[in-house]
């Protein structure tokens, strides 16, 4: 039992950033249709500036807040330099452009800093744990649940309560009623691209301070599940991403601790087998995304 | 008021909007009628940014607006009521309300949004109802109440009678009747010839993408070969 329960705060945990990303994707999709491959190059890049800014002398206190900028702006970046150009083009043509996007961050690293990774310091507290009756928790567990929470608290309510949000999601629902409302493309896709880039750089966080490196291929990995997890909870649903994350999360930790040594390495291939077999049983993910027929 | 030029507009190789010529004078209620696929629809999604014209110009207040954006015609004080209402479903009705004032300051949105809904005291009971669950009637009242939020100074509706009702279809009717009262422009392209005849000041007949009449609505009205030729029945629809 008390075994379980440390599982399931080491799945929420890991969940935690999985919901971050997945939240990112999910509100991208919402407006543009994009299925974003390039989300990971915000970790990446987050990932060079961690090392980067290590090398000059910071530390992770103010590294962190810095990182959540860098995400910012490379979301930005990106949407101006490449999306802005696709936008009402074919889903497969968006699509396209962003694995574009994805290998051409890849290769600019590559060709410019190095095809080897880079190491850089976590923080000493990173496998720290405390005793909680018979719990052995990690600081660092609790505090990617505390931080996620919150951050999806203040998403719920940007979203729910101010203009900013209202216009996102108006422009999610019906692009073209949301214009004839006054909601200028331009600027609520930017703001999409912001709101998942402060989402990507608080996961970016988080992972690198576990990860320790910076390498061309350092968001692969965080993409992929985001992009998993933002499937798996019904893409465009913005709960059902977060659901996404938490679930994928903790189906790997409770996978990784039960299966024989011998086969833990399949640990991913199991989870795929396992989401392919959702798709066949439940196509839209967990939470589906209502089409209102408009007559 | 508003003005449009020789406009044309083209969805791939099919002319659907074909060489329009029209005037909407400020204060006035004009009606656009016609057959289905006349290319009312995409006059309208034209003048309102949505569709780009492929040639001629559509003028606001002396400006010329063609091929601009609908936010920027928002801006401008043109509203669209669009076709089938596209109201946000998912949102409640006071949160469509809001997505209409977009555009306003936050005192100013406040302000629209008790005038409207004192306006249409259906919606002001139905605030926190998800709009998907509204009736066709009371959909169409948001559709546009939600367009008065942005102040507009000329309000184009698609069809706002459209699947509604015959008592609701009076309510319609009427509300455009409050509507020309507030002094507000107003450019509506129903089905309904003769109702809309009997509210409007002029009128405009449109078929297969051209103008084909244009007059004071009081005389289309009596016209009964009118109705024949283009309308395609007796009268109109009751």
């Amino acid at each position: 039992m008390t075994e379980l329960i440390q599982q399931i705060i080491d799945g929420l945990g890991r969940g935690g950033i999985y919901a971050l990303l997945a939240l990112g994707i999910a509100v991208i999709f919402g407006v543009m249709h994009l299925i974003n491959f390039a989300h990971g190059e915000l970790i990446t890049v987050s990932a060079y500036s961690s090392y980067w800014l290590f090398s000059i002398g910071l530390d992770w206190w103010l590294i962190a807040p810095i990182i959540v900028v860098v995400a910012l702006v490379t979301a930005v970046i990106i949407e101006f330099v490449a999306f802005r150009w696709v936008r009402g083009a074919p889903d497969f043509t968006m699509l396209m452009t962003s694995f574009g996007v994805h290998f051409l961050v890849q290769a600019l690293f590559v060709m410019y800093v190095s095809a080897n990774f880079r190491q850089f310091p976590r923080p000493e507290w990173i496998f720290a744990t405390f005793r909680v009756g018979q719990l052995n928790l990690e600081i660092y567990d609790l505090t990617v649940i505390v931080i996620t929470l919150l951050t999806l608290l203040a998403t719920y309510l940007l979203l729910q309560r101010t203009m900013f949000g209202i216009s996102l999601r108006a422009a999610a629902e019906d692009f073209d009623t949301a214009r004839l409302m006054g909601i200028r493309s331009n600027r609520v896709i930017r703001s999409a691209f912001v709101l998942s880039g402060v989402l990507a750089g608080i996961a970016a966080v988080f992972w690198l301070m576990r990860s320790g490196q910076a390498g061309p291929t350092a968001g692969l990995s965080p993409m992929l599940k985001g992009v998993l997890a933002a499937l798996i909870g019904g893409l465009g649903s913005l709960s059902g991403a977060v659901l996404g994350g938490f679930v994928l999360g903790l189906v790997e930790v409770l996978l990784i601790s039960r299966l024989p040594s011998s086969i833990a390495g399949l640990t991913d291939g199991i989870v795929f087998l396992l989401i392919a077999l959702l798709f066949v049983f439940r196509p839209q993910g967990l939470i589906s995304v209502k089409h209102v027929e408009r007559v | 008021m508003l003005g449009i030029e020789s406009l044309t507009t083209r969805y791939g190789a099919i002319t659907a909007v074909r060489d329009v010529e029209l005037t909407v004078r400020a204060g006035e209620i004009v009606c656009l009628i016609g057959p289905n696929g006349a290319g009312k629809s995409t006059l309208l999604s034209t003048i309102s940014g949505l569709l780009k014209p492929s040639t001629g110009r559509v003028v606001l207040d002396g400006n010329d607006v063609t091929g601009w954006a609908p936010d920027q015609m928002l801006r401008s004080g043109l509203a669209l009521v669009p076709e089938h209402r596209r109201i946000f479903a998912d949102f409640t009705v006071r949160e469509n309300l809001m997505v209409g004032g977009v555009t306003q300051t936050a005192s100013r949105r406040e302000q629209l949004f008790d005038e409207i809904t004192s306006l249409f005291p259906i919606l002001k009971e139905r605030l926190y109802t998800q709009a998907g669950f509204l009736s066709g009637g009371e959909a169409q009242q948001l559709a546009i109440g939600r367009a008065l939020m942005s102040d507009p100074n000329v309000l184009l509706m698609d069809e706002p009678s459209l699947g509604l009702a015959p008592v609701l279809v009076d309510q319609v009717f009427e509300l455009i009747g409050k509507l020309r009262e507030g002094g507000r422009t107003l450019f509506v392209v129903e089905q309904n010839a003769q109702r809309m005849l009997s509210v409007a000041d002029r009128a405009y007949v449109m078929r297969s993408g051209s103008i084909v009449t244009a007059g004071p609505a009081a005389e289309l009205r009596g016209n009964e070969e009118l109705f024949k030729t283009y309308l395609g029945r007796s009268g109109g629809a009751a």
